[in-house]
């Protein structure tokens, strides 16, 4: 049975910024325009806008400690309510969940849900690390760990396990590729072949160059509000059905298994606040920052069993006419990936429903599944939308 | 593996005892008084039952990779000259697992492969805990 409060909250307006290359832009002005792009999708004023959530903290989105209070003051808000829930990518879908709980509770009218970053042009540095040397990263950064190499160790063990192979992963990024084909903004749109992806420069081995994200400097926000008075807007609402979240490790030494995420925990909380089961999915938009990101959440959210990511992937399921549609808009491997791409996981899941997809459109979607994954496999939200 | 620069861990009261004994050759690990769990990273509590002050005890230093990966770019300068450099993950006959490097080239490795510690010498980091494969 689904939750009491499964279908009480909407999606309302979304927005995503056509940027993917901003040089001499701080991402505030990027905040401000995606705020702003959301809000007149919505057919609201700044004035309505009772409730905020983003995240800003890496280097690149421009913010320190006091992120939320930091985005407001440039936006010129004020809230009621605010969230600054920080688990890297899979943040704003955090607060999507998080959002609806302040709607139903009365905290919140209208919840503002933003984010950007200039993942590729921010001109002052950004380390690659998680934590500092300190605490429990005095036993891990010493090694020179990287982004990269932290997903490449859940692959190795996944292929070690199951069999999987580098063409299953090279799969995922093929067809986030394909779906990217028609989407003026995609960052790359040119196809790609599975011997393109192994042909391109191993980065962390198993790892190549196209199993990683595009990095961009880009943002997306959207707008959230009670059911009821979304009945009564232009745009057409996106139900929030399901939602659940989960947190795994940090520090690299501390994933157990190796071969399974949060996302396990997140997505059965999802499925089950929805009262849905994953094949009364019609389409996903899973976490792309690698190929191996997708292939364990595919697994872990329950769309095919644990060791069969692979084949899922390279028999074609994740095509427009497979079984689970995946990352229409191209995803992070190759339409927008500024930095914590759950934000524009949602924008995209909610143009699906609304028939709006700047890449394939489906033939009218009923569910899409949002999963956002954040860290090193280390943070997780999954979000369920219903036309 | 390069002496310099690399990135030193910034040790506090609580870790000294861990890096004093790499630098003398002994990898320490700790162990729960009162539920008995082993554990790594070292804290001050144990993280399976929250009973304050585990032990240290040293370990084995033997163990099975549990997986790895050739790091060949970093953004990272510290590391860009150690590159390609084996990032690991190690599990201890003890049962936890810890990160280190394996030393050497990736020829050969396998996960579950046994692998026994060594010590590095690791400029401004002290002395780094890392495996080399066991022969045979």
């Amino acid at each position: 049975m689904p939750a009491s409060w499964s279908g009480q909250v909407a999606i309302v307006g979304a927005y995503e910024s056509p940027r993917r290359r901003a040089p001499g832009v701080h991402p505030f002005a990027i905040q401000a325009e995606c705020a702003a792009g959301a809000l007149a999708d919505a057919g609201l004023e700044p004035a309505d806008v009772d409730g905020l959530a983003t995240a800003a903290s890496f280097p690149a989105e421009g913010a320190r400690e006091m992120a939320v209070a930091e985005i407001a003051e440039y936006l010129g808000l004020h809230p009621r309510w605010m969230d600054g829930t920080d688990i890297g990518g899979a943040a704003p879908v955090s607060h999507v969940g998080h959002a609806v709980a302040a709607i139903t509770a009365g905290l919140a009218d209208v919840v503002l849900v933003t984010y950007a970053a200039c993942g590729y042009s921010w001109p002052h540095g950004a380390p690659d690390y998680l934590t500092h040397a300190h605490g429990p990263g005095q036993w891990e950064l010493p090694y020179g760990p990287t982004t990269v190499a932290t997903y490449a160790l859940a692959a190795r063990r996944h292929m070690h396990d199951y069999g999987t192979t580098a063409e299953d992963l090279a799969a995922i990024a093929v067809q986030c590729r394909a779906n990217a084909a028609a989407n003026p903004d995609a960052r790359y749109t040119a196809p790609i072949s599975v011997d393109d992806v192994l042909a391109s420069p191993v980065i962390a081995d198993p790892l190549h160059r196209l199993d990683c994200c595009v990095v961009t400097d880009s943002g997306g926000a959207f707008v959230l509000t009670s059911a009821r008075r979304a009945r009564s807007m232009t745009a057409r609402p996106a139900y929030v059905l399901g939602f659940g979240e989960a947190l795994g490790q940090v520090s690299m030494s501390q994933m157990w298994p190796y071969t399974a995420t949060a996302a396990a925990a997140s997505g059965a909380r999802a499925f089950a606040t929805a009262g849905l089961s994953p094949a009364e999915i019609d389409c996903a938009q899973l976490y792309d920052s690698f190929t191996i990101t997708v292939l364990l959440a595919l697994e872990d959210l329950g769309f095919c069993g644990k060791g069969e990511g692979g084949k899922f992937a390279s028999a074609g399921e994740l095509a427009p006419g497979g079984r689970l549609p995946i990352n229409t808009d191209g995803g992070g491997l190759s339409s927008n990936h500024p930095g914590r791409r759950g934000a524009l996981a949602v924008v995209e899941a909610v143009r699906q429903l609304r028939g709006s997809s700047p890449g394939v459109r489906l033939d009218r979607p009923r569910t899409v599944l949002v999963h956002g994954m954040g860290g090193s496999l280390s943070t997780s939200a999954t979000l369920i939308l219903g036309a | 593996m390069p002496d310099a620069p690399g990135l030193p861990p910034l040790t506090d009261q609580f870790s000294q005892a861990y890096w004093e004994a790499a630098r003398e050759g002994t990898l320490l690990i700790q162990r729960c008084a009162a539920c008995g769990r082993y554990q790594f990273y070292p804290r001050g509590h144990c993280a399976g039952c929250f009973a304050p002050d585990p032990e240290w005890v040293p370990a084995s230093g033997r163990g099975r990779l549990h997986t790895y990966t050739v790091v060949r770019r970093t953004p990272n300068a510290e590391f860009a000259a150690d590159c390609p450099y084996v990032l690991a993950i190690v599990e201890l006959d003890e049962g936890p697992r810890i990160t280190a490097r394996i030393t050497g080239d990736a020829d050969g490795l396998a996960c579950d492969r046994r692998v026994h510690v060594v010590f590095t010498p690791a400029g401004q980091a002290g002395v780094l805990p890392n495996f080399a494969r066991d022969r045979g």
